[in-house]
């Protein structure tokens, strides 16, 4: 049952990461993204991690793509749509995916963890917000807030730039 | 006996399933299925009843009749509604994109529907117990954004583009301070399930007085927040801007006739009542009986009542208030609910840390009400227009 699940998910997973770019239609393709990242969240919910997969639709599948939409909307999209084909492009493209797809292959085979099964699970599940909370918050307490602060930086980068150029 | 009566009559039948003799894997199926469609199915009937219930609400405080001439009382109204909707044309722009027009009702309705999932209906009645609830609501609402942008662009109509922008930009807005303040609730609890959220309620000050959210100094500002932001969301009056057909024909819905325009209608009531239900659950103890010795009454009877009770306020102030103007909207999301969300943070730390006492109450109540004013105050003040520059025009 649980295998069946893995492997309709991550079938539908890379269709719809190949429409992404296949797709001439950028809201086509944006829409590919969220499906793509829906079923991405439906391969964290069969390994019991819950509280990754919603955030994955929260953040990717929500925040984020609705921010890309909004921008598609503004634009205007029929020079996307009747943009043809450049060959050597097509090839040069080809040719860089050929080599990442190698590396990505050659760095996970040497992996020792790859070829371990991970122990089942006890009892169902575990509280894996309270874990993340306890990792996040204390282990990694200083890393977050400067990650926040980046944030925060950027986030009054962008005010200042937008007031400046309204005045 | 009543209380456990839906649980029971689950039960009962899928001990009938197993003596028929069929294998474990497909009762479970059917089991999952039986909870789905039931749960479906209650909401779609409150949404039948509450159009023509609202519809009379409103003639009540309008002082008008209402509909009345389908079925006893105007009841069977929904039904002559729906065979109306089902027989009309159903067009679809030449300049629209098909597949997009099709894609963006089934995709409003979907979430809608999924986030029922988790609301605790009753104190055995949940289900899909995750420990994760609260953000499962925000995660799967997050994706009805992307039905009103799909709904707004395969029109292919500068009305309906209009009007989702509008309707995204009122929705990520309100999205803040609605989310903020249910953590407040997330964190007094102390997790995001629900269930447990209403079982952290769970007792009564000198044994009489309910100890429900809502009645804590930081729960009053955190419910207001919530159900306001709650109001917006789902796009009810006096926020229903997005669809304001004295200046957008009807925004997102304008290219929509016929069923796929019913389909965004029960999408908007049922995520209307999965809203209410959501503020039940957080700020007014779910299923909870509001004084102890009516704990005879079952509890999903108490949580229903409950939501129809939300849900009738809803209409009521539809009913009463006007629309609001998109900037006074946006600037009262940024400018009043968020900083009122977060002070109300900071009030739940002052009651939480200073022990959970009348004293620490008192503290926290006092720190809202002045938050409340200073936040409030630049919107007394007389509003005078200044000079505007643009940037690109001129």
């Amino acid at each position: 049952m649980q295998l069946a699940i893995f492997w309709i998910f991550s079938v539908l997973m890379l269709l719809f990461a190949g429409l992404v770019v296949v797709m001439r239609n950028p809201v086509a393709s944006a829409l590919s993204l969220v499906m793509c990242f829906i079923c991405l969240a439906g391969l964290y919910f069969t390994l019991d991690a819950f509280f990754i997969g919603i955030i994955q639709i929260l953040v990717y599948a929500g925040a984020v793509m609705v921010l890309f939409l909004f921008i598609i909307m503004l634009l205007n999209l029929k020079e996307e749509v009747a943009r043809r084909l450049k060959l050597s492009a097509f090839f040069g493209g080809g040719l860089v995916l050929c080599g990442f797809v190698y590396a990505m292959v050659k760095a996970v085979i040497n992996l020792p963890e790859v070829w371990q099964t991970a122990p089942k699970l006890e009892t169902g599940g575990i509280s894996d917000v309270a874990r993340i909370g306890f990792k996040l918050f204390e282990t990694y307490n200083m890393p977050l807030q400067i990650v926040g602060v980046i944030l925060l930086v950027a986030t009054i980068g962008v005010v200042f730039l937008s007031s400046r150029q309204l005045r | 006996m009543i209380e456990e009566l839906p649980t029971r009559l689950y039960a009962w039948f899928l001990q009938l399933l197993q003596k028929i003799g069929l294998p474990s894997i497909i009762v479970d199926i059917v089991g999952a299925f039986l909870i789905a469609i039931s749960t479906c199915a209650v909401f779609l009937a409150l949404f039948a009843l509450t159009s023509v219930l609202e519809r009379k609400i409103l003639a009540r405080v309008q002082n008008r009749l209402g509909p009345n001439r389908v079925g006893p009382f105007g009841l069977l109204q929904p039904v002559a509604d729906g065979i109306k909707m089902l027989i009309k044309e159903d067009i679809i722009p030449h300049n629209a994109d098909k597949i997009l027009h099709f894609l963006a009702p089934v995709l409003a309705l979907i979430p809608s529907l999924l986030v029922l999932a988790i609301l605790p209906y009753g104190s055995n009645l949940v289900p899909v117990n995750l420990n994760s609830g609260l953000l499962y609501y925000f995660a799967i609402s997050a994706i009805a954004e992307i039905a009103i942008f799909l709904a707004g662009w395969a029109g292919n109509n500068k009305y309906s583009v209009l009007g989702a922008m509008r309707a995204i930009a009122q929705i990520l807005s309100y999205e803040l301070p609605l989310a903020t303040s249910a953590l407040c609730v997330a964190l007094a609890a102390g997790s995001l399930s629900l269930p447990q959220i209403v079982q952290s309620q769970n007792n009564y000050l000198l044994g009489l007085f309910p100890n429900w959210f809502l009645f804590t100094p930081w729960g009053l500002a955190a419910g207001l927040v919530f159900f306001i932001a709650a109001l917006a969301e789902t796009n009810r009056s006096p926020f229903d801007l997005p669809e304001g057909e004295s200046e957008l024909v009807a925004g997102h819905l304008t290219e929509y006739s016929g069923f796929k325009y019913a389909t965004f209608f029960i999408a908007e009531y049922v995520g209307m009542f999965a809203i209410c239900a959501l503020f039940v659950t957080l700020f007014l103890g779910g299923w909870l009986p509001p004084l102890p010795f009516l704990a005879f009454i079952p509890s999903w009877i108490w949580f229903f009542a409950k939501v129809c009770f939300i849900a009738f306020v809803m209409i009521w102030i539809r009913a009463t208030l006007p629309r609001m103007r998109i900037d006074h909207l946006l600037s009262f999301a940024w400018k009043f609910l968020l900083p009122l969300a977060f002070s109300a943070f900071f009030a739940l730390l002052l009651w939480h840390y200073l022990g959970r006492n009348i004293l620490s109450s008192l503290l926290s109540f006092a720190f809202i009400v002045a938050a409340y004013f200073a936040l409030g105050y630049p919107f007394t003040q007389r509003y005078s227009p200044r000079k505007r520059t643009y940037l690109f025009s001129e």
